[in-house]
């Protein structure tokens, strides 16, 4: 019995100093400021890397899932009579959540995946020490330019999905489903705010775009540097990184419907 | 490995592309009609009932939307509702004796104020009272009159139906 | 110029997870001169290099390189002093994005601000020094083990440091690569005047080149001194070694049951 208890106060020990060490790396990344000159080519890089070559899967899920809300949302509000309400439904939905939270978790599954992978795999080909040795610190060199990265490319790619989403929406409702574009647009137009719902909305993926970053950034560093141990690291960000940013959802939400 | 300058390119046009989508979203889907908040002035009313009028519901005079309700309260005196407009700079000239009632937009729609306008020279400005208004109409009330208005009609119909009978 | 580069003394170094790797190590490291240190795989020879770097703080005892000791230093002294060591990985530790040049340019363009026709020039001389000027397009991924271990040799003497340190370099060699490291390590220490240390569990070749010998065992250093000395040594430990013997004092056998009680109870309990 007593047995029990200590294994679980060790994995709560454990646990608290994970997040300690990803609380040191965070501050680390972020308060030992690269200089501009050498470091902006490197987050450049990174931007493209993350954020320009998920453009495609952020894209297409976006399309789709405009086609689709437009789809199901024509489909059941024609019997309240109220089809002329689907461009709020299908902009409220995709600006206030689906927006940021499915480019979050994609990007986790795309990016995040990829920057945990490099970077685990630098540290079991012992690329991250030989740069230690020469003195370069790969903090500033590998980690940093990764996490702005991400940090830069989420806001960009959930502008991207809002506004393909919607695109995608007047593309089934207006064009096929026949619902007037101009009721369409208008009734959009008087029920979507720009503070409080487009802000909002972007609020939110600079939020994801900063865990999601984080928890690849430091599955990664911390991976065990063996094959089986950098795939678990993999998984386990990809794994850990939505289900954080669906409980950060979850607060924002709260947060923001509670202002207004 | 792409070429930096190749690199470089791409991700201006991810901004781009981003920023353009940013505008599409605000100007499009939110209907944003200037990035800055309007310059507007206060003017206060006070109604008996306001029904479901909420903050930020519209005010319009003739259908079109001159500002917002920005704050509703009770008078602790008068227990009447204190409502706070916020009135758009640009319509400055509506006549002080302009009258202010409560509709409801469509038929299951929320409240709006609709200020009708009068004759009076002078106008509304920071601080007036709107001093004229009509509460919004409850349903409830409606029913009650209604009912009320039936039960009247069948009372007379009765009361002469008696008086001949008597006779 | 003190005698000795690097000083360590009663050292003791302990894993986070516990394991004890070093029990009053002492080890001397002369200058100018190759010392190898030598021992079976796992006894934390890397973890040697490593506290020598200053990656790792020993548990108590001193690490001194130049006079200074490691665990004193500030993160940008230590940045200093490791600009003027350079460390070969076992596994070459390349960059893969980088082409061969890039690589060995890596440290050029970090710590130094020369233009771009004195890193080329560096570069390619780094790489004749090598053997490997003709490769500079290559990229990691096409390079042999042995290549990409020299590549990874030119970009650690690419600051011209004074202190190198090989980990496990004739490790998993065919015989010319192996030839080829040897002549280079002794090569480059004598004509760059620097100090080597080779970790290694290879007998025959390090001690073809080695000046001075550390052989650690279980936690501590169980001999020392010029190869001769080592082979000459009378201590069965030391023999078992050095001659690769499969059975003496590290024994064949992992601690097990005696046999007749394995094979009688039929193996659980």
């Amino acid at each position: 019995m007593m047995d029990r208890v200590a294994v679980l106060g060790q994995w709560g020990i454990d646990t608290l100093r994970q997040f300690g060490k990803a609380g040191i790396l965070f501050y680390r990344v972020l308060f030992y400021p690269p200089n501009f000159k050498k470091s902006c080519p490197l987050v450049i890089q990174q931007v493209y890397s993350e954020g320009v070559l998920s453009l495609l899967i952020i894209v297409v899920s976006s399309l789709f899932i405009g086609m689709v809300l437009a789809l199901q949302g024509y489909h059941t509000l024609s019997k309240f009579g109220a089809s002329q309400e689907l461009g709020p439904l299908v902009a409220l939905s995709v600006v206030r959540e689906l927006g940021p939270v499915v480019t979050a978790i994609l990007f986790a599954g795309r990016a995040g995946s990829a920057v945990t992978a490099e970077i685990g795999l630098m540290k079991a080909t012992e690329q991250l020490s030989s740069m230690e040795m020469m003195a370069v610190d790969p903090l500033r060199r590998v980690i940093s330019p990764r996490f702005w990265g991400g940090f830069i490319s989420m806001p960009l790619l959930t502008l991207i999905f809002n506004a393909t989403a919607i695109y995608g929406a007047y593309l089934v409702g207006v064009k096929w489903l026949g619902v007037d574009a101009g009721i369409f647009w208008s009734n959009m137009q008087s029920s979507v705010e720009f503070h409080a719902d487009i802000v909002n909305g972007v609020l939110k993926s600079v939020v994801f775009g900063v865990a999601v970053t984080w928890i690849a950034v430091f599955q990664g560093y911390f991976s065990i540097p063996t094959s089986a141990g950098i795939a678990s690291a993999t998984t386990r960000s990809v794994v850990y990184a939505s289900l954080a940013v669906l409980g950060l959802d979850f607060v924002l939400t709260a947060m923001m419907i509670g202002e207004w | 490995m792409l070429p930096q300058r190749l690199i470089e390119s791409l991700v201006g046009l991810f901004l781009l592309f981003a920023i353009f989508s940013l505008t599409v979203l605000a100007f499009q889907v939110s209907g944003l009609t200037s990035l800055f908040p309007d310059q507007t002035y206060t003017v206060t009313a006070s109604f008996d009932d306001i029904g479901g009028l909420k903050v930020r519901a519209p005010v319009k005079i003739g259908g079109v939307q001159i500002g917002e309700v920005a704050q509703i309260g009770l008078d602790p005196v008068t227990f009447k509702a204190v409502v706070k407009m916020h009135i758009r700079n640009q319509y400055n000239d509506i006549p002080d004796d302009s009258s202010a009632g409560i509709f409801t937009s469509g038929l299951l729609g929320d409240n709006y104020i609709a200020i009708t306008p009068m004759y009076n020279t002078t106008y509304l400005k920071n601080g007036s009272k709107i001093e004229m208004t009509h509460p919004a109409m409850v349903l409830e009330k409606l029913i009650g009159q209604f009912m009320y208005k039936i039960g009247n009609n069948g009372n007379n119909s009765s009361d002469n139906g008696e008086k001949n009978e008597k006779k | 110029m003190s005698e000795n580069l690097v000083e360590i003394s009663h050292m003791s170094f302990q894993h986070e997870n516990g394991k004890v790797v070093f029990e009053d190590v002492d080890i001397v490291i002369p200058r100018g001169k190759i010392t190898a240190i030598m021992g079976p795989s796992g006894t934390g020879k890397t973890t040697l290099l490593r506290l020598i770097g200053g990656q790792l703080y020993p548990t108590s005892g001193d690490v001194k390189v130049e006079g200074r000791y490691i665990h004193q230093l500030s993160r940008k002294a230590l940045y200093q002093l490791r600009k003027r060591m350079g460390m070969l990985f076992q596994e070459g530790g390349l960059f893969t994005h980088l082409n061969v040049f890039e690589n060995v340019a890596f440290p050029l363009r970090e710590h130094t601000q020369l233009s771009e026709s004195m890193i080329h020039s560096l570069v390619l001389m780094k790489l004749q020094m090598v053997g490997l000027r003709g490769a500079w397009r290559l990229m990691p991924n096409e390079l042999s083990g042995g290549m990409a271990r020299r590549v990874a040799l030119a970009r650690a003497i690419a600051l011209d440091p004074e202190l190198i340190m090989y980990d496990e370099p004739f490790t998993g060699q065919d015989p010319i690569s192996m030839g080829v490291l040897v002549k280079l390590v002794r090569t480059l220490n004598e004509s760059l005047g620097l100090t080597s240390i080779i970790v290694s569990h290879d007998v025959q070749e390090t001690l073809q080149i080695a000046d001075y010998v550390y052989v650690i065992v279980n936690k501590k250093v169980i001999g020392h001194g010029s190869p001769e000395v080592i082979l000459r040594d009378p201590s069965s430990q030391l023999q078992q070694f050095v001659q690769g013997l499969p059975d003496g004092p590290v024994p064949f056998d992992y601690p097990a049951k005696p046999l007749v009680q394995d094979f009688l109870q039929g193996g659980t309990t």
